[in-house]
């Protein structure tokens, strides 16, 4: 299981993705071509319905592209598979099954003995900090500890890429705060590529080493910014000049796109030119 | 989706259903609310016992109404008669055979028509067209269908619990979250393993609830095609009564019939809660 641990290297070369036929015809993202190298945290940051989350989809392959290509480590993507293991927003463990079990599911399907993945989800719990968990059912667990089996139920897979769609989204401020932390410990630990997408600027700019600004929908990859604040990041970071500048760069471009999605709720004349001159 | 409404239905009878079958409702609450309920109860009877001494007629006769202690009398004649372990038997005999067939049919039948699109154009058109025949209807059907009085019988109890656990089986399959199947299929679940660990532990609940209420009907039409066709059983023992002019063992029946059909439905649950140990901790969370 150790042995050679594949990069997670993911490319994008003019993706394009429309859903529906004919008369509903939707396009979601369009032209996206980026890069991501192994062991790089990524959030696609943009306004919601911006097609961010579609286009998570499509590299863990729920979704497939309707134009252009994708690979990881040079393979297209076909389907989902445990080696690009996703973190959902919400709701997404096993109610059914006890946290233990939930961790184990992967290892479960790939047909390892109920010994062995015993071990490796314990491991992975500790590392979530949720060590002494095991036979307690979802629904006995905060919103952020189950978003710590969700992650503990992927690595220990031993994923190439992690995909979190919004994992913390649904959390309270400080609980958000302490997840991002301890994501990035974890990830310093594992050094699993990962693909974060958000809406919330502070958690981009906190976490990710590159951020892909896009464009409202159908979304386009409006900017990449390098956020080269070093790490280990702690909290104390946010209160930076170099923190606030990189905000300062997103939020401008965030806005200027919740501007056009919104089609003129908020400055109607400025829209107004904005949706006359595309 | 053609079965939303009778989803629908069938699951706002669940929850009037449940709450009719607890009767632990009685003692719930504070003492006082308890002594109420308990006194409107002996009231009742009290009312019945009344109108049958007196035998009133006044839009309902009581001329011919047995009184509350002529049927416990004829209870406790009941329990004494060896006649009590073949009537009851014979009737559970048929429920056992008649829900386990529904019970067996329709969770399998409902589990391929929530899954698959093309079991549910070629199943669930003609199965949604025999559903608003009430199983009393297919009595004379039965009796010409079988050879045996018996199974006639077995085959009314059986379609009497079908319906309502095909329809909530199809129900709960449907009703599970996209999420759950699209995390398995991210860890590595064919289509064998999404059913087996996502399709059929998502379902239960629902399932559970289609026995509960399956349980309930299935007594109902067992009862009825008894009094048509049967020799023995609990449904018979209550007409033979009425054709003996026997009238307080009517009653007798009546209540045995209640409390049976109780009594299985409470088992359906207690059952249900103890394969689903995840459900109460979500229920307790809620409140």
């Amino acid at each position: 299981m150790n042995t050679a641990t594949p990069p997670g290297r993911i490319v994008l070369e003019d993706v394009g993705i429309s859903f529906g036929r004919n008369g509903n015809h939707v396009e979601a993202v369009r032209r996206i071509s980026f890069e991501i190298g192994s062991g790089e945290f990524v959030c696609l940051l943009g306004p919601s319905g911006c097609g961010k989350s579609t286009l998570l989809n499509a590299i863990a392959g729920f979704v497939h592209p309707t134009e252009g290509s994708l690979t990881v480590d040079g393979e297209p993507v076909l389907g989902p598979a445990a080696d690009r293991g996703m973190v959902f927003q919400h709701h997404s463990l096993f109610p059914w099954k006890t946290v233990l079990a939930n961790v184990e599911f992967g290892l479960k399907m790939r047909g390892i003995g109920q010994h062995t993945r015993r071990g490796l989800a314990r491991t992975f719990l500790h590392m979530v900090g949720l060590g002494g968990f095991e036979h307690h059912y979802p629904a006995q667990l905060s919103g952020g500890m189950q978003q710590r089996v969700g992650i503990a139920r992927v690595l220990v897979n031993e994923p190439r890429v992690m995909l979190m769609d919004e994992p913390f989204g649904a959390l309270d401020a400080q609980t958000r705060l302490m997840m991002q932390e301890l994501l990035l410990e974890i990830w310093q630990e594992v050094k699993t590529t990962v693909v974060f997408v958000t809406h919330d600027i502070d958690e981009a700019v906190f976490m990710a080493d590159r951020i892909f600004v896009m464009t409202s929908r159908p979304g386009e990859i409006k900017a990449e910014i390098k956020v080269q604040l070093p790490r280990p990041r702690s909290p104390e970071v946010m209160t930076s000049p170099a923190f606030s500048e990189l905000k300062r760069q997103c939020m401008a471009m965030v806005r200027e796109e919740s501007l056009k999605a919104m089609g003129g709720a908020v400055s109607p004349g400025r829209t107004w030119r904005s949706v006359a001159a595309r | 989706m053609s079965t939303s409404f009778a989803s629908a239905g069938s699951a706002a009878l669940a929850k009037r259903a449940g709450a009719a079958w607890s009767l632990s409702g009685l003692l719930d609450g504070r003492p006082a609310r308890v002594a109420v309920r308990i006194a409107a109860c002996l009231a009742g009877v009290a009312v019945w016992q009344v109108a049958s001494i007196y035998r009133v007629d006044f839009i309902v006769n009581f001329q011919n109404i047995p009184s509350p202690d002529q049927v416990a009398r004829a209870s406790v004649d009941l329990l004494r008669s060896p006649k009590l372990f073949l009537h009851i038997g014979n009737s559970l005999r048929r429920v056992f055979a008649g829900f386990g067939a529904a019970a067996v049919l329709g969770v399998a039948l409902g589990l391929v028509i929530g899954r698959s699109r093309l079991a549910e154009d070629s199943l669930l058109t003609p199965l949604e067209l025999l559903r608003p025949i009430p199983a009393v209807a297919w009595i004379p059907l039965a009796i010409l269908m079988f050879a045996s009085s018996e199974g006639s019988i077995v085959f009314i109890t059986f379609i009497g619990a079908f319906f309502p656990i095909l329809l909530n089986t199809i129900h709960g399959v449907e009703g599970i979250d996209r999420n759950l199947i699209a995390a398995s299929r991210s860890l590595g679940a064919g289509p064998w393993a999404i059913f087996r660990e996502v399709v059929l532990p998502g379902s239960l609940p629902s399932v559970v609830t289609g026995l509960s209420i399956g349980m309930g009907t299935c007594w109902f039409s067992l009862v009825s095609a008894e009094m048509i066709s049967g020799q023995f059983g609990i449904g018979y023992y209550t007409w033979e009564a009425y054709n003996l002019q026997k009238y307080p063992p009517i009653v007798v029946g009546m209540i045995a019939i209640g409390l049976l059909g109780m009594g299985s439905s409470a088992l359906v649950r207690v059952v249900g809660t103890l394969l689903m140990p995840w459900r109460r901790l979500e229920q307790a969370k809620d409140r």
